[in-house]
């Protein structure tokens, strides 16, 4: 049995700027709402998130992706109970996130973006403490406690205060920690930021192998790779909007073509755009600023040839050309018009 | 309410105050025993103050014990663990309303506040030899102590939930020099006399009220009506636990 994760057209508006990024960060800028005439002070509000619904099912690992400030991190903050919702409802099972919050914080396990761990003890303190507040028997929380030290290669520092940890040792033990309760459902909150590739590693195996224990993983991220390789399903967000949802194979054939072929001229003649539509293959044209020119098309490198002989013969120059293969950051791109990291 | 995460918060908080025992005590009492010696026993034995004001010393010594213990246990935790760290997040993520979680913190500021004031009696004893005359009133003084252990923790609650970390240096200057120094800590409130502005003005200050109340319960020196105290700790404690809570909550969720 697991535990789903179901999400109604939730909406976030903050008036005062969300404290950090360490729950929920995730804000736009795009929708502040500009000041009447009559107004004497502006006042600060922020639409962090748009009417989102989701459906997460039990026992799958879902993705949210996203640039920084997409709004990724306040559905998290919703779903754990940090973040008061300003309208709709998000529920852990059958639980209310917010009118039953004792409920739904049982069910769950949150690793936060930055770790916020408890700075007063040691490694092993903080798994025993956070065994003992969700009710687990001494005995209990310290095979576990020991069991998940040993498994995120913490023993020997098990006995030392966690404020001496290394960023990366410290997103260990935050994971172990959200484990701690053996939750049904885990939120992970950009996990890998920050973590050396062998540690992202263990962690990307750490997640599966929960997994398969037929728990619900929901983890925000913006590494395409990342989402690629865990996640069954993925919504993109963007501006607090659900911009498209489905397997990453799903969404990597909504790309029209697959290929995507950045271009930069020295110039971008009027007709550029309509010759390259017409050349074999391309399925769509997109012309950006600065002479950029994003092309969509089934093939990429046999392209070239054509493309350069229909910019000469428009005395336009070809100066720069990216290749890039099907894959979640062409969807994205090819849905928002921005790259993820812009 | 979930009385076994209740009681693990509550282990939690005891396990990190013994941890800290040393420089919380330090903390604590060194301050008001220091200023016991200067006072209570080297100004007497020189002759330079009445061997009386030992007595009258002592409960208001106490009382600042108790409030620095509030603020040391309560309030800066609180500052650091609602800042950027967000250290308090796993144990507002635990099975129990967040509410529970601000009881808990009074509760354990209490039982902190109750130590460093009790502590200070055979402390103050020591520091400042004998001429210390203690007329206890057993019932009245439990309640008194249990009134300002609430009020020491309670007033932390609040304070530790309005006040951000860098405005600590301020919230030492503008809010604790000025209680402690007006708080009838080292006078009793009827020496203000002469200053009769001055002496209805400080009635707002909840430390008087500690004082004066502990100086009736434990002495037998001129004081504010007990009752009268009870009575203004009790509006004072309900006001700084509304508050608190209110605060609270509001830092809790964004």
């Amino acid at each position: 049995m697991g535990i789903g994760i179901r999400i109604e057209n939730l909406r976030k508006v903050y008036d005062t700027p969300p404290p950090s990024a360490a729950r929920g960060g995730g804000f736009s800028f795009t929708a502040q709402r500009s000041a009447g005439p009559k107004e004497k002070k502006k006042k600060f509000e922020v639409v962090a998130l748009d009417g989102i619904s989701l459906e997460m099912r039990a026992g799958e690992v879902f993705g949210l992706l996203g640039p920084n400030g997409a709004g990724k991190s306040t559905t998290i903050g919703v779903l754990t109970t940090r973040t008061r919702p300003t309208g709709g409802r998000a529920f852990i099972g059958e639980y209310d996130v917010w009118q039953q919050q004792v409920k739904a914080k049982r069910l769950i396990g949150v690793v936060p973006q930055r770790p916020n761990l408890d700075f007063a003890l040691t490694a092993r303190e903080v798994l025993l403490f956070h065994g003992a507040y969700f009710g687990q028997s001494k005995h209990e929380r310290e095979r576990r406690s020991d069991e998940l030290l040993a498994q995120f290669q913490l023993t020997d520092r098990a006995d030392h205060m966690v404020r001496n940890f290394s960023g990366g040792m410290m997103q260990r033990i935050s994971i172990a920690r959200a484990m701690m309760h053996d939750p049904e459902v885990l939120f992970l909150d950009e996990p890998s930021a920050g973590l050396d590739p062998q540690t992202r590693l263990m962690l990307w195996e750490i997640v599966r192998s929960y997994n398969k224990l037929g728990k619900t993983i929901v983890l925000t991220t913006h590494y395409m790779d990342e989402a690629d390789s865990l996640c069954g399903r993925l919504a993109i967000i963007d501006h607090g909007r659900i911009i498209c949802q489905g397997t990453p194979a799903e969404l990597k054939a909504s790309i029209p073509g697959g290929y995507l072929l950045r271009l930069r001229f020295n110039h971008v003649p009027e007709s550029l755009a309509a010759e390259l539509k017409n050349l074999p293959g391309v399925t769509d044209v997109k012309v950006q600023a600065q002479g950029a020119v994003d092309v969509y098309a089934d093939r990429g490198g046999p392209l070239i040839g054509p493309i350069v002989n229909a910019a000469q013969a428009l005395n336009a120059e070809l100066n720069d050309v990216h290749i890039a293969e099907p894959s979640l950051e062409t969807l994205f791109l090819h849905q928002t018009g921005r790259s993820l990291r812009d | 309410m979930n009385w076994k995460t209740f009681y693990a918060l509550l282990s939690r908080d005891g396990h990190v105050a013994r941890r800290n025992l040393m420089p919380m005590l330090l903390q604590n009492l060194l301050q008001p025993l220091l200023l016991t010696f200067v006072f209570g026993r080297v100004m007497t034995s020189s002759g330079m103050m009445h061997a009386e004001y030992k007595s009258l010393l002592l409960p208001g010594v106490m009382a600042i014990s108790m409030v620095l213990a509030g603020v040391q246990g309560v309030a800066m935790p609180l500052i650091t663990e609602f800042q950027f760290t967000r250290e308090i997040e796993d144990r507002l993520l635990a099975p129990i309303e967040i509410g529970w979680l601000a009881v808990e913190k009074i509760a354990a500021g209490m039982m902190q506040a109750l130590v460093a004031g009790l502590v200070v009696i055979p402390a103050a004893w020591l520091t400042m030899g004998s001429g210390v005359h203690l007329t206890l009133q057993p019932v009245l003084f439990v309640i008194v102590l249990l009134l300002v252990a609430l009020f020491a923790s309670a007033g932390g609650l609040a304070l530790g939930c309005s006040v951000g970390q860098t405005q600590i240096g301020l919230m030492f200057s503008l809010v604790l020099a000025p209680m402690m120094m007006f708080g009838c800590a080292y006078y009793p409130w009827s020496f203000l006399k002469a200053f009769p502005v001055l002496q209805y003005a400080v009635l707002i200050n909840p430390l008087v009220y500690a004082s004066e109340g502990l100086r009736g319960t434990l002495t037998n020196t001129d004081h504010i009506n007990t009752y009268i105290v009870i009575g203004a700790l009790t509006a004072i404690n309900i006001l700084l636990l509304v508050v608190g809570l209110k605060k609270f909550h509001q830092k809790a969720v964004s």
